[in-house]
């Protein structure tokens, strides 16, 4: 079996403590899911238990554990609470938007760290090093609630450059923003220290040595060996945003798996929060394990760590 | 990180300590920071005496009048001076911060020593439960809490605390498993020490450092996870004036009174930006490995 076959299947024990640990917390979660559907309509008690009995909460938790881990087995992670459809089409339905947040927030937050990362990093303690750093800093301390709304005012309200709510590519525009100024400082510190580290390594003082163009040297010697780090932080951050970004698609009344999560817990509708979980899980260990592919492709020397 | 922990915290007292405090501040960076942070701690706290206004008096003004000379931040819906609110804010927002970096680093580090320290299947298997809980959002973690618990300020608290837990004691582990190494525990067992009396009068001493460069660097992020969940209103209740419950009702009517969303949000993000700054310092100040940045 390859590298990637056994690091997918390292997935599976990953997802069993996740799963478990999700499980007991709902059990702890104070009210009864029924109730909570109902949301104050009045019902009596023998419908109550009747639907008690179709959601199969009458059984023992033991019992329900293991029923559950059993149809998951065949793939088939039960039905919502409230919508009584399949979570698993509940979950596919929202998965677009959730992609398109986390595509456009990456790539707006890996160009900017990229740029401020490497003019920062190639002449380190100047001007032009503290400016870019402190703008980094800007974009980590802003909190995303806030700067989204004040994009939604500046461009939405104010200049009407964009649509506020909606769907399709300008809509996207301000929620990619919001994602991006947040992930770019993590990315352009990271990329920094990488090239202020790969600047004084002996490769590149040959290839300068050589007379290269210094241009030739950073892109092509200094950024590629300076990638490794700041593409683990890619891998965390596309696995994180995949999730769904709560507070993005909140300010930004966007449908995504962020919000669908909040919703699940609050309304303690098990099987969605279950299957959500379990995704979410999932998808960080299989982003992981790509990132590591990726690595070879970036670095032949890790290549061969992998093989060997 | 491992670095960090062998490097002491400077003695109090003498040369050295002036000498780390020296290199800590003079550096811009750090000194706004400082400057920023002090100037908001200090108004948070004298704000009965400096708020021209009771942040919570309705009709202190006209309803969602814009800034001006009497109401320098405007007024909200139902006439509260934005400027006082944002004041008494501090008191909500940097005190919960606070509170939930102490609240994590305790357990954490509590946690991280114990696992560094015991090691074998124990600790391998703490490190994979650690792991798992390090893949999911902080903020989802802290938002499943906050629904077992009920909603409400120590709630959030709690929760967010929880959360940060992984980290603090993943970082504490890593820096245990070098330390106990060290000839000094191997003397103090010699010497006939108890396990517990090695943790704590050894080993936790000597992560200190290491745990005041991740509190320092935390307290942002603590503060904008408490703020984000009053945001989403699971946290602090109307009316108190919270920085995130206040954002989240200057959200509707942000058309017609852009300040009510404007100013809280702008002393949020300062007191954010400043723990960074000055945490960043800290880092570079304490981190051997980065000696060579001014």
């Amino acid at each position: 079996m390859g590298y990637f076959g056994r690091r997918i299947l390292g997935v599976i024990p990953v997802i069993m403590v996740t799963w478990t640990l999700v499980f007991v917390v709902l059990q702890i979660i104070p009210g009864d899911p029924v109730n909570l559907m109902l949301a104050g309509v009045p019902a009596s008690e023998e419908v109550r238990a009747r639907e008690r009995e179709r959601l199969g909460l009458n059984k023992p938790v033991v019992e329900r554990y293991f029923s559950f881990l059993a149809r998951a087995a065949q793939g088939d992670l039960g039905d919502s609470f409230r919508s009584r459809r399949p979570v698993t089409d509940m979950i596919a339905e929202q998965m677009w938007p959730t992609i398109e947040l986390a595509l456009g927030g990456l790539a707006v937050g890996l160009s900017l760290g990229i740029v401020l990362g490497v003019l920062a990093g190639i002449r380190p303690n100047g001007w032009v090093d503290s400016s870019c750093m402190a703008l980094a800093m800007v974009g980590v301390s802003l909190p995303s609630f806030w700067i989204g709304m004040m994009l939604i005012y500046v461009f939405g309200t104010v200049l009407m450059w964009v649509p506020i709510t909606g769907r399709g590519f300008d809509a996207l525009v301000l929620p990619s923003i919001t994602v991006g100024l947040f992930i770019a400082g993590g990315f352009a510190r990271l990329v920094r220290s990488s090239i202020v580290e790969a600047m004084g390594q002996d490769y590149v003082r040959t290839a300068r040595a050589k007379g290269l163009p210094r241009r030739k040297v950073v892109l092509k010697h200094a950024l590629r060996n300076a990638l490794i780090p700041p593409v683990t932080l890619l891998g965390i951050q596309f696995a994180l945003l995949i999730g769904g970004a709560v507070v993005t698609e909140n300010v930004f009344a966007r449908p995504g798996l962020g919000t669908m999560l909040v919703d699940a817990v609050l309304t303690k509708d098990m099987p969605l929060v279950q299957a959500l979980i379990v995704y979410k899980t999932a998808a960080y260990v299989v982003i992981n394990a790509a990132i590591d592919i990726v690595y070879g492709i970036i670095d032949p020397r890790v290549r061969m760590a992998q093989n060997s | 990180m491992t670095a960090m922990a062998a490097t002491p915290m400077p003695k109090q007292g003498g040369f050295r300590a002036i000498r780390f405090l020296r290199r800590l501040f003079l550096h811009p960076g750090a000194m706004v920071g400082t400057v920023v942070f002090a100037v908001l701690v200090l108004a948070a706290i004298l704000a009965p005496a400096i708020a021209p206004y009771d942040w919570n008096e309705t009709d202190a003004g006209p309803r969602l009048s814009a800034p001006s000379a009497e109401h320098l931040f405007g007024t909200d819906l139902h006439g509260r001076d934005v400027f006082s609110r944002v004041i008494a804010g501090g008191r909500y927002s940097i005190s919960l911060g606070i509170a939930t970096v102490l609240m994590s680093l305790m357990l954490g580090s509590l946690i991280g020593v114990f696992l560094g320290f015991t090691g074998g299947k124990i600790d391998a298997w703490g490190c994979r439960f650690l792991d798992v809980l390090l893949g999911f959002p902080a903020i989802v973690l802290a938002i499943m809490i906050v629904s077992v618990m009920g909603v409400g300020l120590v709630n959030v608290v709690i929760a967010v605390a929880i959360a940060g837990v992984p980290r603090f004691a993943r970082v504490v582990r890593g820096a245990v498993l070098v330390l106990r190494e060290q000839l000094y525990v191997e003397a103090a067992r010699a010497l006939g020490a108890s396990d517990a009396r090695i943790m704590r009068r050894h080993l936790l001493p000597n992560v200190a450092s290491t745990l005041v460069v991740l509190g320092t660097l935390d307290l942002g992020n603590a503060i904008l996870s408490t703020a984000t969940l009053s945001f989403l209103g699971l946290g602090a209740q109307p009316p108190t004036p919270e920085w995130g419950t206040m954002l989240s009702g200057g959200r509707e009517f942000m058309r017609y009174a852009p300040w009510t969303m404007i100013f809280p949000g702008m002393a949020l993000f300062l007191i954010v930006m400043s723990v960074n700054l000055v945490g960043d310092r800290l880092s570079q100040v304490l981190d051997p490995k980065a000696k060579d940045r001014r």
